[in-house]
C-alpha cells in the first residue's frame, strides 16, 4: 500500500518536472549560462599568452558543440527545406569541432622545451 | 535511451570541456588537454546519434542526411586544419568562428521551420503557450547572434586572407551610425515577432539585418586591430552556441558556449589593455591622427643609420645576450626558420639569445609564439612583454624584425601621440637596437618612429627572411 503511495508519488512529481513552467526552465538555463561563464574567466585567465593561439582555436572547436542540435533537425524529415537547413548545420560544425581540434593539436604538438 | 542519462553524458562532455581548457594552462599539459576536448566532442556527438537512432522521426534519409553532413564536415574540417600554413592561422581561426556562428544559426532558422505548424496551430485555436514565448524569444538571439558571427567572420577572414574583392574600410557614409540604427531595429524586431507571434516571419527580415550588421561592422577596422576583431567574433561564436542552447533547452551546449563567450571577451580585454585603448575605440573609432607631433622628415632626417650585413655580423661577433623582437613582417616574409638559423648561429658562438613579444604582435594574440615553436625554437626562451623589459638594459643587441609601434618609445614621451600610454617593448634601453624592415614607413599607427634615428639604432634595410639569411651567412664567415 505504503508502496503504491510511493510510486504515485514519484509519479506525479515526475509529471511536475514535465510541466514545470517555461519561465522557471528559463531562470535554470540563465543560471547555468551565468555560472559557466565564471568558470570560463577563471579557467581562461590562467591560460599564458605563449598558448593564446592555440586557445582562441581550441575554444572554437568546442563552440561547434551546436553540432549535437544540428544532428537532431537534420534527420527529422519534417521538409526539404528544415534537411538543407540541417545538412548544411552539421557540415558547419562538423568542419568548426574537427578542424578546430585538429589545427590546435598540430600547433601544440610543436611547442617544445629547451633540451 | 532516456532524456536524462543524454543530459548526464552532455554533462560529461561540458566537464571535459573545462579540463581542457584547465590544462592549456602550460604547454607541457595542452597537447593532452585538447585530446581530452576533443573526447568530450566524440562522447557529445556519439550520444546524439544514439538519440537520433533511437528517434521514431528519424529514419532512412534522416540517417542519410546526417552521413552526409557529418561525412563533408569530417573532410573539410581535416583538409583545413591540415593545410593551413601557421601564417595563416589567423585566417582560419576567423573562417572556423564564422562556421560556429552559421551553424547556429542554420540550427535556429530550421528550429523555427519545423515549430511552424505547432505555433499556427496554437495561433489559431489561441492557446500559446508560454513555452512558445521562450522558444521564438531564443531563437530570434541565437539567429541575429549566429548571423552577425557568420558574415562578420567571413568578411574578416577574407580580409586577412588579403582578398582583393572583400570590402575594405566604409561601405557607406556615416556607417557606425547606420550599424546602431539597425542593430536597435532588429532587436525591436525581434522583441516584436516574440510578443507578437503572427509576426513571427519578422525572424527572416532580422536575420538579412544581422547579417548586414555583421559585414558593416567588420570592414572598418583594419591592421593592428584585426587580432581585437578576432576575439571578439570568437566571443560570438560562443555566444550564439549558448543562445542555441536556450532554443534546445540543451545545458550542455549553454555551458560549452559561454565557455568559448568568456574566452574570447578575456582575449579581447588583454588586446585592448596592450593598445592602452578602450574596446569602443577599437571597434567605433579611428586612431586619432597625430597632431603637432613630429614629421617624418623632421625625426629621420641625417640621424639614420644604416647598416650592411657584414657590420651587424661584426657587431653581433662580441654579443653576449641578444633580444629578438618579431612583428607581423616576419610572419609574412615567413623568417621565422631564418630567425632560428641565426639564433642558433649566436649560440654557437657563446651568445644568450630570447625573444620578446608584444601582447598585439602580429594579427591574433600569441601568433608570433606559434610561429617561433613551428621553428623548432623552445617555449621557455619565448618572453612575455613584461617579462623581457627589465632585461634589455643588460642586453648588448635587441634585434626588432618587421616590428614597429610595439617598439615605438612615442608612447611613452609624447602624450599627444595616438599610440600613447601604449605598452611598448623598450628594445630602445639596449646598447644597440638593429632594426629589420624594407623601409623608414610608418605602422598602423601612422607615426614615425624616432627609435630607427636613436643613436644607437641601426637599420639594416631589407626583406626580412633574406635580410637574417644574408646576416647568418656573414656570421658563419667571420668565424
Amino acid at each position: 500500500m505504503n508502496m503504491m503511495l510511493f510510486a504515485n508519488l514519484l509519479l506525479a512529481d515526475s509529471s511536475a518536472v514535465e510541466a514545470m513552467s517555461p519561465a522557471a526552465m528559463f531562470v535554470i538555463a540563465l543560471t547555468v549560462f551565468v555560472l559557466a561563464t565564471f568558470v570560463g574567466f577563471e579557467v581562461i585567465t590562467k591560460v599564458p599568452p605563449t598558448l593564446h593561439t592555440p586557445l582562441m582555436s581550441g575554444s572554437n572547436a568546442i563552440s561547434g558543440i551546436t553540432i549535437i542540435g544540428a544532428i537532431l533537425v537534420a534527420g527529422l524529415k519534417l521538409n526539404w527545406l528544415t534537411a538543407a537547413l540541417g545538412v548544411l548545420a552539421i557540415g558547419f560544425a562538423m568542419t568548426n569541432v574537427v578542424g578546430g581540434f585538429l589545427v590546435t593539436h598540430r600547433m601544440l604538438g610543436m611547442f617544445k622545451k629547451k633540451d | 535511451m532516456s532524456q536524462d542519462l543524454t543530459n548526464l553524458v552532455y554533462l560529461a562532455a561540458a566537464a571535459l570541456f573545462i579540463f581542457a581548457l584547465k590544462r592549456l594552462s602550460h604547454p607541457r599539459t595542452a597537447l593532452r588537454g585538447n585530446m581530452m576536448g576533443a573526447f568530450g566532442m566524440l562522447l557529445a556527438i556519439a550520444v546524439t546519434l544514439l538519440v537520433a537512432i533511437r528517434d521514431e522521426d528519424i529514419s532512412g534519409t534522416g540517417y542519410w542526411l546526417i552521413g552526409i553532413g557529418l561525412s563533408i564536415g569530417l573532410i573539410a574540417g581535416t583538409l583545413l586544419a591540415l593545410r593551413v600554413p601557421m601564417t595563416g592561422m589567423p585566417q582560419m581561426v576567423g573562417l572556423l568562428n564564422g562556421f560556429g556562428g552559421g551553424a547556429s544559426l542554420l540550427v535556429a532558422s530550421s528550429e523555427l521551420v519545423s515549430k511552424m505548424p505547432e505555433m499556427r496551430e496554437a495561433l489559431a485555436a489561441g492557446t500559446i503557450s508560454q513555452t512558445i514565448y521562450f522558444f521564438v524569444g531564443s531563437t530570434m538571439a541565437a539567429g541575429v547572434i549566429g548571423a552577425i558571427t557568420f558574415f562578420g567572420s567571413l568578411v574578416a577572414a577574407g580580409k586577412l586572407q588579403e582578398l582583393k574583392w572583400v570590402p575594405n574600410g566604409n561601405i557607406i557614409p556615416g556607417q557606425q551610425v547606420v550599424n546602431f540604427l539597425l542593430l536597435a531595429l532588429i532587436i525591436a524586431g525581434a522583441a516584436w515577432g516574440t510578443y507578437e507571434l503572427k509576426m513571427v516571419w519578422i525572424y527572416w527580415i532580422i536575420i538579412i539585418l544581422a547579417a548586414v550588421v555583421g559585414v558593416m561592422i567588420t570592414t572598418p577596422i583594419g591592421g593592428a586591430d584585426m587580432p581585437v576583431v578576432i576575439c571578439l567574433l570568437n566571443s560570438y561564436s560562443g555566444l550564439a552556441a549558448a543562445a542555441t542552447g536556450f532554443v534546445l533547452n540543451n545545458n550542455g551546449l549553454i555551458i560549452a558556449g559561454s565557455l568559448v563567450g568568456s574566452s574570447g571577451l578575456i582575449l579581447c580585454q588583454i588586446m585592448c589593455k596592450a593598445m592602452n585603448r578602450p574596446l569602443t575605440n577599437v571597434l567605433f573609432g579611428k586612431l586619432a591622427p597625430a597632431e603637432g607631433s613630429a614629421t617624418a622628415d623632421e625625426v629621420y632626417a641625417g640621424k639614420v643609420k644604416s647598416a650592411s650585413a657584414d657590420e651587424i655580423g661584426m657587431l653581433l661577433e662580441t654579443a653576449r645576450r641578444v633580444v629578438i623582437v618579431p612583428g607581423y613582417g616576419m610572419a609574412v616574409s615567413q623568417a621565422q626558420h631564418a630567425v632560428r638559423d641565426l639564433a642558433s648561429a649566436l649560440e654557437a658562438r657563446g651568445a644568450e639569445v630570447e625573444y620578446g613579444i608584444h601582447p598585439v604582435a602580429g594579427r591574433m594574440p600569441g601568433h608570433m609564439n606559434v610561429l617561433l615553436a613551428e621553428a623548432n625554437i623552445p617555449y621557455d626562451k619565448v618572453k612575455e612583454m613584461d617579462e623581457i623589459n627589465p632585461t634589455f638594459e643588460q642586453t648588448d643587441v635587441a634585434i626588432v624584425i618587421g616590428a614597429n609601434d610595439v617598439v615605438n618609445p612615442v608612447a611613452r614621451t609624447d602624450p599627444k601621440s595616438p599610440i600613447a600610454g601604449m605598452p611598448i617593448l623598450d628594445v630602445d634601453k639596449a646598447r644597440t637596437v638593429v632594426v629589420v624592415k624594407r623601409s623608414l614607413s610608418p605602422g598602423f599607427a601612422g607615426i614615425p618612429n624616432p627609435l630607427f634615428a636613436a643613436d644607437n639604432a641601426l637599420m639594416y634595410f631589407g626583406d626580412g627572411k633574406k635580410a637574417i639569411l644574408d646576416l647568418v651567412a656573414a656570421i658563419k664567415q667571420a668565424s
